[in-house]
């Protein structure tokens, strides 16, 4: 019984380990349970189940004036275009890096990963200005501009990495049986970076998903409005804070994380592993 | 399809990899690029088939000059070291690929995918993956891939490589049965002589980016054009120990031997280098040399002895298996004297 043995030991472990989380688990239970009841000052044993705190479901609230399914539906807009904007740069520029035999390359190389390091909020002004100028503050697409710009020396790198483990001789025979280079690439190369594909897809829009800085500052308008700004300007109202109401949009806001990490978990593991497998 | 590569250098940073390499290869003939790493044999094969340029020269397939046109123009077949086989893609597809790029209907490609693998005896395996199939099964999709265009050239690199030495057999005369069954002129780079010598039609023994000899296999064993020919072919290889002409004997070896009849010449240096084969000294030869026996290698049909002659020399001798001697043993053995290979200083035949 090798298995059950292995179990054993890892006992002490598991108990620290669960001492540790507890707070934690704690907090998350609490985060559900507060969402669909009352419970009164100086307790903790809930006394009534309601639905109100979900009434922002159906009507604005006194903290916020956006409706939530339009900043639903913006959040999934932001999230679902950025992903796929950085895919689809990420996966060409990657192979550009990786494989051709491009000027400058070394400095593209250094340059991204000086770009990764950097700190998102140094810029924030310049880029504020820059979309006051061209007319996109404020909007959906002036946003994702720039969550996709500021994601794509990751992603770039990420996929640079799954292109620099595909074999060269896959692609010479590929060039040998009268592919083109294009043809190469999507059917021949594509395929073996799919985990990297699969992977920087998820992480791209959970990431966008986060994200609060950009669109706090740069689309903070009702129209515009994305679910963590939403949440975001509940907190900054603090004359009438209502924790429990938080607790509901905060528990909708994570809904969809924790599907997609549900789906996608083992998938997502891969954007480190970086391997191909055949 | 007649291949013919004339004056063709290929410069890596300034340096000649391959320097002023001409080659003609005949319609339906099998060549082997021989040399060691390095030498330029993969770079000439990969100038072939257009995934380097050629720095110098011309390269014509038949009548037809095509130096500059990309791979994709060139209809080579290629098969890689490591196979280079799609991993995502059944051997089905694998095969049908370059029918697939030509945009081929679906009947051709099944009918002739069918009768590749009929030819290569993969027909069983096709809907697998290649991670699912043996070494040797991968060679034989790979060669598959390689012909279903029936490409004017077939190249293969090191394509025995990556097998073990029971399935390296078995594919040598493989890729021979293949290569003349189809008729298709074929490239073999390799830096294997055995492998080289067994399935070519000729070999092009290469050294330092240029070609040093090209020659039927037999014929460049038998007259290797200098040292490094003579050393590069042959397992176990030749020994060389040196020689002092003299007007009627030569001093080889500690003893003094008869001036072999193809040596009788006046014209030739006082000093001189002897290539010796194991095949050529021993006990049948005469009685001539002496020595002591440092090493013997049992090769179960053959014994090998390393033999110390009296002047330091080391010479090696393969006879068929037997008991009688141990090492430490004197010998008195002579060499074929009509076989001996002799070199000037320079390494270069006389």
């Amino acid at each position: 019984m090798p298995i059950q043995s292995r179990n054993f030991k890892a006992a002490p472990m598991i108990i620290l380990l669960s001492l540790l989380s507890l707070p934690l688990l704690i907090m998350c239970f609490y985060l559900i349970v507060d969402t669909i009841t009352n419970t009164q000052p100086g307790t903790l044993i809930p006394d009534e189940i309601t639905f109100e705190h979900w009434r922002f479901l159906w009507q604005t609230t006194e903290n916020s004036s956006a409706n939530i399914w339009r900043v639903t539906l913006n959040t999934f807009v932001f999230s679902i275009t950025t992903a796929t904007t950085i895919l689809a740069i990420s996966l060409t520029a990657g192979y550009a890096l990786s494989r051709l035999n491009i000027p400058f390359r070394r400095f593209f190389l250094s340059g991204l990963i000086m770009l990764h390091a950097f700190p998102t909020i140094t810029l924030i002004i310049a880029i504020f200005l820059i979309l006051q100028t061209l007319g996109l503050y404020d909007s959906l697409i002036g946003v994702i501009m720039v969550k996709s710009a500021l994601e794509l020396p990751f992603g770039i790198w990420i996929m640079k990495g799954f292109y620099d483990n595909v074999p060269w001789e896959i692609e010479m025979a590929g060039v040998q049986d009268g592919a083109s280079r294009f043809t190469v690439w999507r059917k021949l190369v594509l395929p073996q970076v799919q985990p990297g594909m699969m992977a920087l897809l998820v992480f791209s829009f959970l990431t966008a998903w986060s994200e609060l800085v950009l669109p706090l500052v740069l689309a903070p308008g009702n129209k515009s409005q994305v679910l963590s700004v939403y949440l975001a300007t509940m907190l900054a109202d603090e004359s009438s804070i209502d924790f429990n109401l938080m607790k509901s949009v905060g528990l909708f806001y994570v809904i969809p994380v924790i599907i997609t990490y549900m789906i996608f978990q083992r998938k997502l593991m891969n954007i480190y592993g970086g391997g191909t497998k055949g | 399809m007649k291949i013919e590569l004339r004056n063709f250098t290929k410069r890596f940073d300034g340096q000649a990899v391959v320097d002023n390499v001409s080659l003609t290869i005949e319609s339906g003939e099998m060549i082997a690029l021989l040399g060691p790493s390095g030498c330029g044999k993969s770079t000439s094969l990969f100038s072939i088939c257009g995934i380097h340029r050629m720095d110098e020269g011309q390269l014509l397939f038949g009548d037809k000059d095509v130096t500059n046109l990309p791979s994709q123009k060139r209809n080579v077949g290629v098969v890689f070291q490591n196979y280079a086989l799609y991993p995502h893609m059944s051997i089905f597809e694998n095969i049908a690929f370059p029918l697939v790029v030509q945009k081929a209907d679906r009947a051709t490609i099944r009918r002739k995918v069918a009768d590749i693998a009929e030819l290569v005896q993969i027909s069983d395996l096709l809907e697998r993956k290649p991670a699912n199939i043996s070494g040797g099964q991968q060679q034989r999709t790979a060669l598959a891939r390689a012909l279903i265009r029936r490409p004017d050239v077939l190249l293969l690199d090191e394509p025995l490589a990556n097998l073990d030495a029971k399935l390296r057999l078995e594919m040598r005369s493989e890729i021979r049965r293949i290569q003349s069954e189809t008729g298709i002129t074929a490239i073999l780079v390799t830096h294997d002589q055995v492998e080289a010598m067994s399935i070519c039609d000729r070999i092009a023994l290469m050294q330092k980016g240029k070609v040093v000899q090209l020659d039927k296999p037999r014929e460049m064993y038998a007259n290797p054009a200098n040292m490094f020919v003579a050393e590069f072919l042959g397992n176990p290889p030749i020994r060389f120990m040196p020689a002092e002409l003299h007007e009627n004997q030569m001093i080889a070896g500690g003893a003094a031997l008869p001036r072999p009849q193809h040596l009788k010449q006046s014209n030739l240096p006082d000093k001189i280098n002897l290539g010796i084969r194991p095949e050529h000294f021993g006990p049948q030869f005469g009685n001539e040399i002496s020595g002591h026996i440092l090493a013997i290698e049992t090769q179960g049909r053959e014994n090998l002895y390393d033999v110390a002659l009296s002047d330091g020399g080391v010479l090696c001798s393969i006879q068929p298996a037997n008991d009688h001697l141990n090492p430490g043993d004197t010998i008195q053995w002579g060499i074929a004297s009509q076989h001996l290979l002799a070199f000037d200083g320079q390494g270069e035949r006389i």
